[in-house]
């Protein structure tokens, strides 16, 4: 009974969530029957239309924490609601910008971002017609038959973002989505970002490894320590105005201000990972 | 390269070759002929056979008094047509493609369906590596002696090579999906069928046609060998007759008449491989 009241409980808190991570734990069995705690007890939320950054060292399980809350990958400990519903399986509201190439290479361009509306019985026509004005926003109706080996990096990308909102999902993971591109064509598919997402404010969790992307990018920027047992460490709310251009903000005086306490934190659990793979 | 260069140097290879055939077989050094006519017939001989073979082969169909019998274009004794080069090659054909089509369908079929249950195919492996790995020309006296001298020992045979290679690259199409395209499919909304129908499915198909030529080329010599090694007709039978009588001219003559209708053939496949494979970049879909 205490059980299923305390449930509902968290229900009604969680319900303007987005995401709630609720002392998340991850560990991962690894050879002779042991197994490597990645992620220990995080507790996160996200609500429902903010910009949420997570920002730590290279293998800290940041990844991972936004597999748990994708759904594809179950936590060893803890609970994750979204808009206040515990995540039994997949996350139906979300959608998924991986770091990899993820669109199909065997579909052109359009096809690709019309599979999303295909599958729930959109007819073939109009959802081929939709992602046309998709394509359109993210800048790529020209290239709508190409297949993704014809386009350049910086454009699967935009077939990825354009394949991921057609479906309209209330929130975004990102998992380093702009990491495989070079510095411009990052600020460039930052401003596109922003400009999709100032449209109707989805609750955005985005993964980076850069600072700087994360600072101007966001509303809050979260901290994770370096792993094993990786947790949260910081939570800065970043009070640049917005509409922001993801560039011209970077020059900001307060934008080095909080540069510089974010970087103050995580500087040395930079170091530490890397000091780790030293020793 | 240009096309054209390429294509005049490619004729100059196949120049010297023959040129080589023909000094060796007609001309002699020395008082030796160092290619022999009876071991190694010459060119000029084996262009007169072939073309004897086609202007006799399309004089009796042309000059025929009844009408040619189309069901029974495959049988030895039809009228006309029995016989003639044009059957020997449509029956390798007919064997060539029927033991293509049947082996690819169950190749991709069993090849799906032990790799998307991996305890059936953790159980079966032993048994198709053991399979897989007997040589296929033991099995053609057992095929004549189950299926007789007719056109289906050889589509055993040749079902037999081309089953394993499409089975395998399934097999392997299925389980090398990437798992972010995959796990991207799932976000998306794909449920299982649709997962099947949008990403293994295309994903399969892909390695299969990459190995197309391969099972094509497979399809066409167990038809080849199969008639070589008991049969009425075909391209292999044609051989095998010439061999009997130790004339070395029909031999080359049947062995030209078959690398040309195989180059024609990969030409077909190539074509096809490109329409199929548009979405592949050069690099994986190799040169064709």
């Amino acid at each position: 009974m205490h059980e299923r009241s305390a449930e509902g409980d968290a229900t009604a808190r969680y319900a303007g969530l987005a995401i709630r991570f609720h002392g998340v734990g991850i560990d991962f069995p690894v050879a002779g029957g042991r197994s490597y705690p990645a992620v220990s007890s995080t507790d996160l939320s996200v609500g429902a239309h903010e910009f949420v950054s997570v920002v730590g060292p290279t293998g800290c399980g940041k990844s991972t924490l936004l597999n748990v809350a994708a759904g594809l990958l179950a936590s060893s400990t803890g609970r994750t609601f979204v808009f206040g519903s515990p995540l039994a399986s997949l996350n139906r509201h979300a959608g998924y910008l991986f770091q990899q190439d993820a669109v199909m290479p065997w579909k052109t361009a359009r096809d690709n971002v019309a599979i999303g509306l295909e599958v729930v019985g959109v007819p073939r026509r109009e959802a081929l017609e939709r992602a046309q004005g998709w394509l359109k926003r993210v800048g790529l109706s020209a290239f709508h038959d190409r297949y993704p080996h014809q386009l350049s990096g910086g454009q699967r990308k935009r077939v990825g973002l354009a394949q991921v909102l057609i479906r309209d999902p209330k929130i975004l993971l990102m998992d380093e989505p702009f990491g495989p591109l070079d510095a411009q064509t990052r600020q460039i598919m930052g401003n596109l970002l922003l400009d999709l997402w100032a449209g109707d404010r989805k609750a955005v969790l985005f993964v980076t490894h850069d600072l700087e992307e994360a600072i101007a990018l966001s509303d809050r920027v979260v901290i994770m320590s370096a792993g094993p047992q990786a947790r949260i460490i910081g939570d800065h709310a970043i009070d640049l105005g917005r509409p922001r251009d993801a560039s011209e903000v970077r020059l900001a005086p307060r934008f080095h201000e909080l540069h510089k306490t974010i970087w103050g934190q995580l500087r040395g659990e930079v170091l530490k990972a890397y000091g780790g793979e030293v020793a | 390269m240009s096309r054209v260069g390429l294509f005049l140097l490619q004729m100059l290879v196949g120049v010297v070759a023959i040129g080589i055939w023909h000094v060796g077989s007609s001309v002699p050094i020395g008082g030796v002929y160092f290619l022999p006519k009876f071991f190694f017939s010459t060119p000029a001989d084996v262009a007169v056979r072939v073309w004897t073979l086609f202007a006799e082969g399309t004089a009796k169909i042309a000059t025929c008094e009844e009408a040619i019998d189309l069901t029974r274009l495959l049988s030895i004794s039809a009228p006309c047509f029995g016989k003639t080069v044009w059957q020997h090659l449509l029956i390798t054909l007919t064997e060539g493609l029927l033991a293509f089509v049947i082996g690819a369908v169950a190749g991709v079929v069993i090849g799906f369906w032990l790799a998307r249950h991996p305890l059936l195919s953790a159980v079966f492996d032993p048994y198709i590596k053991m399979l897989n790995a007997l040589p296929r020309v033991v099995l053609a006296p057992i095929f004549l002696l189950w299926l007789g001298l007719g056109i289906w020992s050889k589509v055993a045979l040749g079902f037999t090579l081309v089953f394993f290679i499409v089975f395998f690259n399934v097999y392997q199409g299925v389980k090398e999906v990437s798992p972010t395209i995959l796990a991207n499919a799932r976000m998306l909304g794909l449920n299982e069928r649709q997962l099947f129908r949008h990403v293994y499915w295309p994903s399969a198909l892909s390695w299969m046609f990459s190995s197309l030529h391969t099972s094509v080329g497979f399809a066409i010599i167990g038809a080849v060998v199969g008639e070589y090694l008991g049969s009425a007709a075909g391209l292999g039978y044609m051989i095998q007759q010439a061999e009997g009588t130790f004339d070395t001219t029909g031999v080359f003559a049947g062995m030209v008449i078959l690398a040309v209708f195989v180059l024609i053939i990969d030409w077909g496949v190539t074509l096809a491989e490109k329409r199929l494979l548009v979405w592949r970049p050069p690099s994986a879909a190799g040169q064709g």
